[in-house]
């Protein structure tokens, strides 16, 4: 899932100043399931904000609305009456979220409330930890199932740097060696011999560093157009 | 005669560290180099070591060449895009540098730019690769070159890694990529560097180990703790420790690891920290024959 944390209050009461009366609008996937911008969140926030301005002498009203997903705009569409009642709309989704609001009502300044982190998974309730990095060309197949893109601070394709000390990271000593995890892995599964394999120079053209990324599949697509991005 | 010579010809070579300056002024870089005339092989010339961003290495190597001296033109991942690095070292050829040491590079969150956004587009292997292919007259995606480079490549390892395994199937993986020599991080107990050429000798390439000066006893606890692959016994620290003349004492060691590396490694690459003037003297004390020839 899409890992993201909220912003510091300050900043948040920083972009609504100029706004008397907004839209506060939550995500029920990722953003809820890492506890950032869920129903919760979005009525813990709500109170915040109200009862600061109210505190501070510039009452503000804070409706609250909590999609299934931002990143759809099936699920967008219906809010369509309270965009209209607000003066601006501060979404509680990851930027994918905040951008397909921001498309679907573009009559609306829309804000972002939250940092998007990274695409990760759940270590335990309260500990989230990247795993992948989109790179386009999944690898895992090569390194027994560890991601040297994300797990190792360099994304290096042909085993460790010389920067490992007692299993971690030089980077920071609180993070494992990526590239001591995948060695142990494939000596565990007696694959070690794949190592050799001298991987890359890497396409990155795949990656995150180029034009913005699209996925068409004509066996699903309903509309003829030529798919744009 | 040049470094892939020295090396070739079997005998004990010594190379020293040359690192550019924060800024413009390069005298002080070439006058050490200069004292060290004749001393030393050839001078490794950092690629912006520990991410700290400083004049480039190819500038320092191209005033070494212009004053008679061998450089080693460090080059490392961490900076430049395949574009940049290839071009780069086409630079380098066509200033008559000849010597390239392929590193990964540290991070740069390591540095003094820690808000910079990492490259890595290759790696240490892939660099390699990259780099035999221009001397083969094409780069990385088989475009023709007009004029070939000849380079003579080297890399690096951390024989006392732990674990060290991870670091001799790279190793082997950068020789198949067109590593000629390689030079370690600092090694301070033969015997360790010892069990590491068991196997790293059978790669058939020779190994220049890493010799750092101790300055201190604190130095030596502050690598222990914090520097990967170094590992300073309690023995030297001890001696540091209760020393009055730490040069002296620092040389002493130095040269004596020297001379305990000279069966084992084909040569070392004496990392000064600023103690460049002992270089002759850990030399003299380690009891290598003649200095070497003029680089």
């Amino acid at each position: 899932m899409i890992i993201a944390e909220r912003k510091p209050l300050d900043a948040i009461l920083g972009m609504m100043t100029p706004y008397h009366k907004v839209l506060v609008v939550g995500c029920g996937t990722c953003a809820s399931v890492c506890l950032a911008g869920g129903a919760r969140e979005v009525a813990m926030l709500g109170s915040l904000v109200r009862m600061t301005r109210q505190t501070n002498d510039e009452p503000i009203e804070v409706a609250e609305a909590t999609v299934h997903r931002q990143c759809d705009k099936e699920f967008l569409l219906p809010l369509a009456a309270e965009v209209e009642a607000a003066d601006a709309v501060f979404s509680m989704g990851c930027g994918c979220g905040v951008q397909l609001l921001a498309e679907t009502f573009p009559q609306r300044r829309v804000f972002p409330l939250l940092d998007t982190k990274f695409m990760g998974v759940t270590l335990e309730p309260g500990w989230w930890a990247e795993r992948c990095r989109g790179c386009g060309e999944c690898v895992l197949d090569r390194t027994g199932g560890i991601c040297p893109i994300t797990r190792c601070s360099k994304g290096l394709l042909n085993g460790p740097c010389g920067g490992y000390r007692n299993g971690k990271c030089e980077v920071d000593p609180t993070v494992d060696c990526g590239w001591l995890l995948i060695f142990d892995r494939l000596k565990e599964l007696n694959e070690l011999e794949s190592l050799r394999a001298i991987l890359g120079p890497k396409d990155w053209s795949h990656g995150a560093f180029g034009q913005p990324r699209r996925v068409v599949r004509d066996d699903v697509r309903t509309s003829a157009e030529e798919g744009h991005v | 005669m040049t470094l892939r010579e020295a090396l070739s010809s079997g005998r004990f070579v010594v190379t020293a560290e040359a690192q550019p300056p924060k800024g413009t002024a390069v005298d002080e870089a070439l006058q050490q180099a200069e004292r060290l005339r004749g001393r030393v092989a050839a001078f490794n010339v950092t690629d912006q070591q520990s991410s700290v961003m400083r004049l480039g290495s190819l500038a320092l190597c191209h005033l070494l060449v212009e004053r008679g001296l061998e450089p080693i033109y460090q080059v490392t991942c961490r900076d430049r895009n395949r574009i940049a690095l290839q071009s780069d070292l086409l630079s380098a050829a066509a200033l008559g540098i000849e010597n390239v040491l392929c590193l990964t590079g540290d991070h740069v969150s390591l540095g003094d730019h820690p808000q910079a956004k990492p490259v890595f587009d290759l790696d240490a292997v892939t660099l390699l690769v990259a780099a035999r292919e221009l001397t083969q007259g094409h780069d990385l995606t088989g475009h023709e070159l007009a004029g070939t480079p000849r380079f003579f490549l080297g890399a690096v390892v951390s024989p006392c890694a732990e674990p060290v395994e991870p670091q001799l199937f790279k190793m082997e993986k950068k020789v198949r990529a067109g590593a000629g020599f390689f030079q370690t991080q600092a090694v301070f107990e033969a015997e360790r560097f010892a069990a590491f050429m068991e196997t790293a000798r059978g790669f058939g390439v020779p190994v220049i180990a890493g010799v750092i000066l101790l300055k201190s006893a604190k130095m030596a606890r502050f690598m222990n703790q914090n520097i990967p692959g170094i590992r300073v016994p309690d023995d030297l620290i001890k001696q540091m420790e209760g020393s009055k003349d730490k040069e002296g004492t620092s040389a002493e060691i130095a040269a004596r690891l020297v001379r305990d590396l000279r069966g084992l490694a084909a040569g070392v690459h004496i990392m000064a920290m600023g103690w460049e003037h002992l270089i002759p003297r850990v030399l003299e004390f380690s009891g290598l024959p003649a200095p070497a020839e003029a680089a």
